[in-house]
């Protein structure tokens, strides 16, 4: 069980987020012109680290805005907030 | 070779006061090379080097492990064995694997406790109705036994059940599969290990991968913490760190690792005759030999390696079990743990070859492989050893997700993933 400070509304239960799972996978620009290969890699293939993770939460029973987050999913400590479209901290 | 187990093994052991039994498998160093190194220690790994020693007659394997065999998701699960699943592909695979489970104690000459006391699937709602009457109609065409319970019959057959028409979400049926049941998971671990090592496999534990070495296309070996072990096949049956091994190797698979609960009470009485599961609820529930209630919580929803979950999963599970079984309103629960589950986007396993040569993978059985264990090592020992699947995992290969031929069983198996 983990707190996550909220861009916008700052520390709440992580019980009123929802996982969008990894971050900065970007919508291919023109999907008409990729092969299966490619359509797999986006939908499906994952980098599912273990250590530092960059992903996706919604604040569903708040804001309801999506931000992003840096966690280490070996121990769920959570080590940056950052909001869409910003770039993690190196 | 190892001494049969037997009530006269038995006798004799006692005079020596159960001193002097035989050591179940041995505790070698890793040699220079193998034919064959399988990656993971569980039930899943242990069951491949079994058959392949046995049915391929491999004599030069290894199993590595970072751990202790049987200590991550095969001592973690809630143990039940079925397969009542909807689709072709999932019902060959599942009953293939119920198939030697009925005859895995024999075979092993150990008692891995298998017990046919029926698994239930609850309905309760219309949906449900209709969803598991098709199921029950469907797993029949394969040829896996399958029945619909009324009402009345469930709370014949599993009397503890809270059949009332007031509840929040009433009991409007069941299937039930009476050749499925449990194991002891344990024991599966060690029955295979045992036997493996028996066939002159060598288990080497506390031994962590932490590299694969490429040549190209193909492997060569790979780096341990015992150090270098050359080998020109490695099949990999490491669920929930799956796509790690994977990453050494420069692949990435299409797997989520997440972390699913389970929790036992304090030991009761005998009082649940069978497993009942509800996907509706989400709620699990079968008792141990030792007496306690054996219940399976659901996954948290992110990707995490922390071997344990949320209080709120657990919280909704016993909610649910509370509704069902008000009798257990007074028990306590002893402990909780968690594992964590390598889960493909369609809810179905990977066995299959790589792009790299001599890599294989067993993987994504997400929150229910151990019901697969046997036919799993049986069929991922066929696809390492002949380079090719075996008829029965042929649809569960990596390149489904690059077609789209998806084996989705979501919701077709009537769990939550």
């Amino acid at each position: 069980m983990f707190i996550i400070k909220c861009p916008y509304c700052g520390d709440r239960d992580h019980s009123e987020f929802s996982y969008g799972g990894e971050a900065h996978i970007v919508r291919p620009k023109q999907p008409t012109e990729l092969s299966d290969d490619q359509w797999a890699e986006y939908l499906f293939m994952r980098k599912n680290i273990k250590g530092l993770q960059y992903e996706r939460w919604n604040h569903a029973h708040g804001c309801r805005r999506w931000f992003n987050m840096g966690r280490d999913t070996s121990n769920d400590k959570i080590h940056s907030v950052y909001k869409m479209g910003e770039k993690p901290e190196k | 070779m190892k001494n049969k187990y037997s009530i006269f093994s038995l006798i004799k052991n006692s005079f020596s006061f159960h001193e002097n039994w035989q050591r179940a498998w041995r505790d070698p160093k890793p040699k220079p090379s193998y034919d064959v190194v399988i990656i993971g220690g569980g039930g899943h790994g242990l069951a491949t080097a079994y058959y392949l020693a046995k049915e391929h007659s491999l004599k030069n394997i290894a199993v590595v492990e970072k751990g202790w065999i049987g200590g991550g998701n095969t001592g973690r699960n809630t143990t039940i064995i079925r397969s009542n699943y909807l689709w072709d592909a999932s019902a060959g695979l599942y009953d293939h694997a119920l198939k030697i489970w009925e005859n895995l104690s024999q075979e092993l000459n150990y008692n891995v406790m298998f017990s046919q006391r029926g698994v239930m699937n609850l309905a309760h709602n219309l949906h449900d109705v209709r969803e598991l009457k098709r199921r029950t109609h469907a797993n029949r065409l394969n040829g896996i036994d399958c029945e619909w319970l009324t009402t009345k019959q469930v709370k014949e057959f599993c009397p503890i059940i809270n059949c009332s028409a007031n509840i929040r979400y009433p009991v409007m049926g069941s299937t039930l599969q009476r050749r499925a049941g449990t194991a002891r998971h344990d024991a599966v671990a060690w029955g295979y290990a045992r036997g493996a090592d028996s066939m002159g496999v060598d288990i080497i534990q506390n031994c962590e991968v932490k590299g694969i070495k490429r040549k190209g296309d193909s492997v060569e070996g790979l780096e341990t913490t015992q150090g270098f072990i050359k080998t020109s096949k490695i099949g990999v049956a490491a669920s929930g760190h799956s796509s790690i091994i994977a990453n050494m190797a420069g692949l990435k698979l299409p797997i989520e690792s997440k972390p699913l609960q389970a929790l036992v009470s304090e030991p009761i009485k005998p009082i649940i005759n069978t497993v009942v599961m509800s996907n509706a609820v989400h709620a699990y529930v079968s008792q141990s030999d030792k007496g306690e209630l054996v219940i399976g919580a659901g996954t948290d929803s992110y990707v995490s390696y922390t071997q344990k979950g949320t209080h709120e999963i657990v919280e909704g599970t016993l909610n649910a079990i509370l509704e069902l079984y008000p009798i257990f309103s007074r028990l306590r629960m002893l402990r909780q743990w968690g594992g964590v589950v390598d889960i493909c986007p369609d809810a179905s396993p990977i066995i299959s070859k790589t792009s790299i040569k001599g890599l294989y993978f067993n993987c994504g059985w997400g929150t229910g492989g151990f019901k697969a264990t046997p036919g799993s090592g049986h069929l991922f020992a066929h696809t390492i050893a002949k380079d090719e699947p075996h008829a029965l995992n042929a649809a569960f290969n990596i390149n489904r997700f690059v077609s789209g031929n998806l084996v989705d069983e979501h919701g077709a198996a009537a769990v939550a993933h």
